[in-house]
């Protein structure tokens, strides 16, 4: 074995880790016991393929072979507790049928969308959720996650466990959802999953690795998902939107580390391919006339990844569509957008008297006291502009916001702040 | 004689490959088609983006319907094409286990000599 068919094969396991997840946390209806029989499979896997060759179908064989160590396991435990557990095990009696029997494709699609609703648990909170969406689900590792959140990976292994726990004591639904908890399920997760994108687009500069990572993973359960719902114009809007946003990576900070804004980056390092897919995406998802939040956001990055050069930026449509984002899914956030888009139509002014009644729903948000200090100093109102910077430096998130307004600071010159 | 060399894999798999493994791969890939090219008889190539991203129209009694998809049921997906001129369809065969030497795992290739050409125009 070449050290490429090695890379192929952990590649497959992973690659095929959330379909064999989903379906024996059917068949055993308990995470940590899906998740093990999925460790065994792949350790028999490892063994058998190299020497067998790859399997017709990876995904059913690590199945087949990871009930039939789970059905061991529960017997051998049930002999030492003298407990028979054998309804833990649901539906093993077609075990000897043909491997091409069971390849049910709308079968797996609940399965998987079943693994993935469950880590979306409205009693998780986000963190969580995205914790254990990324151990469960894409199989990263606890230490993995634990440096993306930068906190230990005993404090990452207990908080997946009490995740764990809260839904081990809910209960999921084994039953097959009908079409309604479906669309409420895939709703959910397309939510968590974009959570996932976030928690990585929005971490610093200096952690390159993180964003990479969440963003990939994100980018990876939302084609996931849309090829169990193809015809789902959300799920192509959510995806084109993660592809867009992700392909900016490479541009969107400065060596140390330093937030660069659209507008000063170079858009020769935006991923071509991945702006392509995005925007065909788009393409398709507006042909269903059935406009989504996902939708509308990535249709306003595909006017961003339109543009050649910042100045060929269609703000028009832009505002347009926050405007029509602000009417489907009312927020401030929306409207502070939509006021970068109006102060490039129509000014500063226009923007800033849109905002100006978010102060009391925003206070506390770092981007509307760094925009409303742009629109000032744009205004000629250095001093008040100066406050406002001083008080988004406040709220920064992280070093490279504070730093970026900085840079805004000591532009406007005069006396250093603090 | 002209041969089109069809690809088929699991999409999913391969939309699941690391950066560094694709990058690896095509590479690879490009390593087999170079003197191919230089010989002047390799044509146009193409990797599709992946069904997800694809449209069809499908010919009806009436009005053509235009579907997302295709949504086939089959385990591998029709992901790319090369174009290629040689001399006999064994000759064809070795450019092809080339190909699947610098891309290993599941998948197969369809070879499927070309009836009509046409070239085209020179498009990017």
């Amino acid at each position: 074995m070449n050290d490429k068919e090695a890379d192929w094969i952990g590649l497959t396991l992973a690659g095929a880790r959330p379909k064999a997840v989903a379906a024996l946390y059917r068949y055993f209806r308990d995470l940590d016991f899906a998740e093990e029989a999925f460790q065994e499979a792949c350790l028999r896997a490892l063994k058998s393929w190299p020497r067998n060759g790859p399997p017709r179908d990876p995904a059913a064989w690590l199945i087949l072979v990871g009930r039939n160590t789970g059905i061991d396991t529960v017997r051998r435990r049930a002999r030492f507790t003298q407990l028979p557990d054998e309804e833990r095990i649901s539906d093993t009696s077609d075990a000897e049928t043909d491997i091409a029997d069971r390849i049910d494709e709308s079968h797996y699609r609940d399965d998987i969308l079943r693994l993935l609703f469950v880590c979306c648990h409205p009693d998780l909170p986000a963190t969580q959720q995205i914790g254990l969406a990324l151990r469960i689900v894409s199989g990263l590792t606890v230490r993995q996650i634990a440096r993306a959140f930068l906190v230990s990976e005993a404090a990452m292994e207990q908080r997946i466990t009490r995740a764990k726990a809260r839904i081990a004591k809910s209960g999921a639904s084994f039953e097959t959802p009908d079409a309604s908890d479906r669309a409420e399920r895939v709703g959910a997760v397309a939510a968590m999953v974009y959570l996932v994108f976030n928690e990585g687009y929005s971490s610093a500069g200096d952690r390159a690795e993180t964003r990479g990572t969440f963003a990939e993973e994100a980018i990876r359960l939302g084609r996931l998902l849309l090829g169990l719902f193809p015809t789902e114009p959300e799920l192509m809007g959510l995806l084109a939107l993660m592809l867009i946003q992700h392909s900016r990576d490479a541009a969107r900070f400065d060596a140390d580390g330093n937030i660069i804004l659209l507008d000063d980056q170079d858009r020769s390092l935006w991923d071509r391919r991945m702006i392509d897919e995005g925007l065909a995406l788009v393409d398709k998802a507006l042909r269903h006339r059935r406009p989504g939040a996902f939708q509308i956001q990535a249709a306003i990055a595909a006017l961003h990844a339109h543009a050649k050069r910042p100045e060929d930026t269609d703000w028009a449509e832009i505002e347009l569509l926050y405007r029509t984002l602000e009417a489907l899914q009312p927020s401030p956030v929306v409207t502070l957008n939509r006021a970068v888009a109006l102060s490039r139509i129509e000014g500063p002014q226009a923007a800033l008297d849109l905002i100006e009644p978010l102060d009391g729903v925003l206070g506390g948000y770092f981007y509307f006291h760094g925009l409303r200090g742009g629109l000032l100093k744009d205004l000629g109102r250095i001093e008040e502009a100066r406050a406002a910077f001083a008080i988004a430096i406040a709220h920064a998130n992280t070093t490279a916001e504070a730093v970026h307004i900085r840079a805004h600071l000591d532009k406007l010159g005069g006396p250093p702040s603090v | 004689m002209l041969y089109a060399i069809l690809c088929y894999n699991d999409e999913a798999a391969v939309g699941g490959w690391s950066k560094d493994y694709d990058d690896k791969v095509m590479a690879d890939l490009l390593a087999v088609q170079k003197p191919l090219v230089e010989a002047g008889k390799m044509g146009p190539v193409a990797r599709l983006m992946p069904t997800t991203a694809a449209t069809t129209l499908r010919k009806t009694a009436g009005e053509p319907m235009v579907l997302d998809g295709p949504f086939a049921e089959t385990k591998e997906q029709f992901l790319g094409f090369y174009v290629i001129d040689a001399e006999s369809l064994e000759a064809v065969v070795q450019v092809v286990r080339d190909l699947a030497e610098a891309n290993p795992g599941m998948g197969s290739y369809e070879i499927r000599p070309v009836r009509d050409f046409f070239p085209g125009a020179q498009v990017k």
